[in-house]
C-alpha cells in the first residue's frame, strides 16, 4: 500500500486545517467593498446594479441546492416569483413598509419550499427536473388566471413602498434600491456563507458527494434535504421581494421559466458550489446582456450560446472554479 | 447464555427467480470476529444489504441486541450502531478525508444538522476524526481529496467511516477488494486492531487471510448458510471442500 506518512506532514492541528478553509479571505473584503463603487463611479448604473444584486441574491439561493446539495432545479423561479407576489401584494394592500414586507415575502416562499419539499426528497435525477419544472408553470399559470389579484400578464400594478427605514425615499436613480439590495444580498451571503462552513453545510457536500454512502453513515439525508431546499426558497423569494419592492411592480415573468433557466445558466457559468459563483455569474450575465442590449435579442443569445459552450468545455467547473485551478497550479510552481 | 449481538432470522430474498437468501440464520456473539465465504455471486454482499436495510427482504426479521430492527431505515440502524462497508469503494470524492471522516463523526453526534455554527468550532469531532485517520495511517494524506488517495487508502478510508459510527457492529463486505495480495494483509493489520468490543463480521475470499483473522467461519452457497463453524471444523469439512474449497480459487 502506497501509504506515504511523512512524519512532518502528520503533526498538523486538524482544526486548523479546516479553519484555514473557511477562513476570511482579503479578496472577499475588496469585493464586498468594490460593490460600493457604483455609487461614486457609476451613478447612473445603480439601477442596473439593484438588478444584478437581486439576481445574485436569487442564484445564491439556487447554488445551495444545485452547487451543494447535487439536486438539480429547473423550477426556482417559483419561490423568486412567490416572493415577489407576496411582497408587492402587501403594499398594494396599504402595508408599504419594507424591511416587513420583504421578510414576509421570504416567509412565504420558506412554506412554500416546505410544503413542496416533500415532493423534492422523493424523486431524483431527471424526475426531478420535470417535477421542479411543472411546479413552476403551474404557478405560472395560476398568476396568470388570477387576473383580479396579480394582474395577470400585465403585471401587478399599483405597488408603493414607504421610504426605506422610514428615510430613503425609493428614488428613480436607484440609489436606495442599490443600497438596499446590497445590504440584503451582504446579509444573506453572511448567514449563508456561515451555513454552507457549518457542519450541516458539510453533509449537504456529502448528500451531492455520494448520496449512497449517506445513509450508511448514518446520515437522514431527506431530512437535510427538506431542510436546505426549505432555506433556499426563502432566499429566492427574499431575492424576489426585493425586485417587486424596487421596482415597485411585479411582471408575470417573475415566474417564468425562462428566469428559472437562466439563473442555473448564470450559476454554471460562475461556477456551482462556491458562493461566489453565482454572485460572479449574476454580475456577468447582466452586464453582458446589458451591453448588448441595443442589438437584436437574437444576437444576445448567440453570444450567450457561445459563452455557455465555451464555460462547459474548457472551464467545467465556472469561470471561479477554472480561476482555483489556475490559482492552485501556479502556487504548486511557486 | 447472553444475547447475541446480531440475529437473523430466517431471511428470505429473491430477485425473480434467483433466490439469493433463503431463511438466512446467523447469531453473532459480543466481540466476534466471523468470516463469511462463498463463491462468488452466493448471496454474501446481498445478506449485507439486507442486515443494513439497504435491500428490503421478503421474510425474516433482524435483531439487534435482541431487539427487532426489521423496520428501522438504514440510517437510523446505523445510529443503533450497525455499520458497514462496501465492497466497491463509496466515498465522497472530492471531500478530504479529514472532512469525510469529520461528518462521519458529527453526523453520530448528532451535530450535523447545525447550521448556525462553523465547522472548526467543533474540536471534538474533528480531533476525533483525526484520531481515527492516525490509527489507519491516513493521517498524513487526510488534507486531500479522496479521489486523489491511493486505493488502498481508499479501502481503509472505507474502514474509517465506518467507525466513526462507533459500531456495535461492523460488516466488512471485503475490506481488502481489489487490493494486491501483498497488501491485503497490511490491510487486514488494520482490521484485527479494531477494538474488541466491537463484533465484526468480514467477507474475504482470501482463505490465508480467513483462517488468520477470524475465530469462526460462515460459509454460504447459493444464498444459503451451508456450514457455520470454527476455521478448524471448516477446514475439514468435506462438503466445504466439495463445493466451495474444491473449485478454483476466487477473488
Ligand atoms: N439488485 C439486484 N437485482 C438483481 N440481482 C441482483 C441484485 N443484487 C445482486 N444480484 C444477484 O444476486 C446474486 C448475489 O449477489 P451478491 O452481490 O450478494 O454476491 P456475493 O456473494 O457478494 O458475490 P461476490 O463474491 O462476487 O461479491 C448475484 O447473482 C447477483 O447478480
Ligand atoms: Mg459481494
Amino acid at each position: 500500500m502506497s501509504v506515504t506518512t511523512a512524519p512532518a506532514l502528520a503533526a498538523v492541528d486538524p482544526r486548523e486545517v479546516l479553519r484555514a478553509q473557511v477562513k476570511w479571505r482579503w479578496l472577499e473584503t475588496i469585493f464586498w467593498l468594490a460593490t460600493l463603487l457604483p455609487f461614486l463611479v457609476a451613478p447612473t448604473y445603480l439601477v442596473l446594479g439593484s438588478q444584478i444584486a437581486i439576481t445574485a441574491l436569487f442564484a445564491l439561493s439556487l447554488d445551495l441546492i444545485v452547487g451543494y446539495c447535487g439536486l438539480v432545479s429547473l423550477g426556482h423561479a417559483a419561490f423568486f416569483g412567490f416572493g415577489a407576489y407576496t411582497a408587492g401584494l402587501i403594499s398594494k394592500a396599504g402595508w408599504g413598509e419594507p424591511i416587513t414586507g420583504l421578510l414576509a415575502a421570504g416567509c412565504a416562499a420558506m412554506v412554500l419550499g416546505y410544503l413542496t419539499s416533500f415532493i423534492i426528497v422523493r424523486i431524483t435525477h431527471f424526475a426531478l427536473i420535470m417535477v421542479t419544472l411543472g411546479m413552476c408553470l403551474l404557478l405560472y399559470e395560476v398568476a396568470n388566471k388570477a387576473h383580479s389579484i396579480t394582474g395577470g400578464d400585465d403585471g401587478l400594478q399599483g405597488v408603493h413602498m414607504w421610504p426605506l427605514l422610514g428615510h430613503f425615499q425609493f428614488d428613480l436613480y436607484g440609489t436606495t434600491a442599490y443600497g438596499y439590495a446590497i445590504v440584503i444580498l451582504f446579509l444573506s451571503f453572511l448567514v449563508l456563507r456561515r451555513l454552507v462552513n457549518s457542519p450541516f453545510g458539510l453533509s449537504l457536500r456529502g448528500i451531492r458527494e455520494n448520496p449512497r454512502r449517506m445513509p450508511a453513515i448514518g446520515s437522514p439525508m431527506s431530512n437535510r434535504i427538506r431542510t436546505i431546499y426549505t432555506i433556499s426558497a426563502a432566499f429566492a423569494g427574499l431575492a424576489g421581494g426585493l425586485l417587486a419592492q424596487t421596482t415597485e411592480f411585479v411582471a408575470l415573468d417573475a415566474l417564468s421559466f425562462q428566469r428559472s433557466a437562466e439563473v442555473l445558466v448564470m450559476l454554471v457559468l460562475g461556477g456551482a458550489g462556491r458562493l461566489y459563483g453565482g454572485l460572479i455569474g449574476a454580475m456577468i450575465f447582466m452586464i453582458a446582456r446589458d451591453q448588448l442590449a441595443d442589438m437584436n435579442p437574437q444576437y444576445w443569445y448567440f453570444w450567450l450560446g457561445l459563452l455557455l459552450i465555451a464555460v462547459i468545455v474548457f472551464l467545467p467547473n465556472g469561470i471561479l472554479g477554472g480561476c482555483a485551478e489556475l490559482l492552485a497550479r501556479w502556487r504548486r510552481k511557486a | 447464555m447472553t444475547t447475541p449481538v446480531l440475529q437473523t432470522r430466517g431471511l428470505n430474498k429473491n430477485f425473480g427467480s434467483l433466490v439469493v437468501a433463503r431463511g438466512i440464520e446467523i447469531a453473532l456473539p459480543k466481540g466476534a470476529r466471523y468470516a463469511l465465504i462463498g463463491p462468488n455471486g452466493a448471496g454474501k454482499t446481498t445478506l449485507i444489504n439486507l442486515i443494513t436495510g439497504m435491500t428490503r427482504p421478503d421474510a425474516g426479521q433482524i435483531l439487534l441486541e435482541g431487539e427487532d430492527i426489521s423496520t428501522l431505515a438504514p440510517a437510523a440502524r446505523v445510529k443503533r450502531g450497525l455499520v458497514r462497508t462496501f465492497q466497491i469503494n463509496t466515498l465522497f470524492p472530492n471531500l478530504s478525508a479529514l472532512e469525510a471522516v469529520t461528518l462521519a463523526v458529527c453526523e453520530r453526534r448528532g451535530e450535523a444538522g447545525t447550521w448556525w455554527r462553523s465547522l472548526p468550532s467543533y474540536g471534538q469531532a474533528i480531533e476525533e476524526a483525526h484520531r481515527i485517520l492516525t490509527t489507519l495511517m491516513l493521517a498524513g494524506d487526510c488534507e486531500r481529496p479522496t479521489r486523489q488517495l491511493a486505493y488502498g487508502q481508499q479501502r481503509l478510508l472505507e474502514i474509517a467511516l465506518a467507525l466513526a459510527a462507533h459500531p456495535k457492529v461492523l460488516l466488512l463486505d471485503e475490506p481488502a477488494a481489489g487490493v494486491p495480495k501483498d497488501e491485503s494483509s497490511e490491510l487486514f493489520k488494520a482490521v484485527a486492531g479494531i477494538s474488541s468490543d466491537i463484533t465484526v463480521l468480514f467477507i474475504e475470499h482470501d482463505m490465508e487471510l480467513v483462517f488468520r483473522f477470524a475465530t469462526r467461519l460462515i460459509v454460504m452457497v447459493a444464498g444459503a448458510i451451508l456450514v457455520e463453524g470454527t476455521p478448524a471444523e471448516i477446514a475439514n469439512d468435506q462438503r466445504v471442500r466439495d463445493v466451495y474449497l474444491g473449485q478454483a480459487h476466487h477473488g
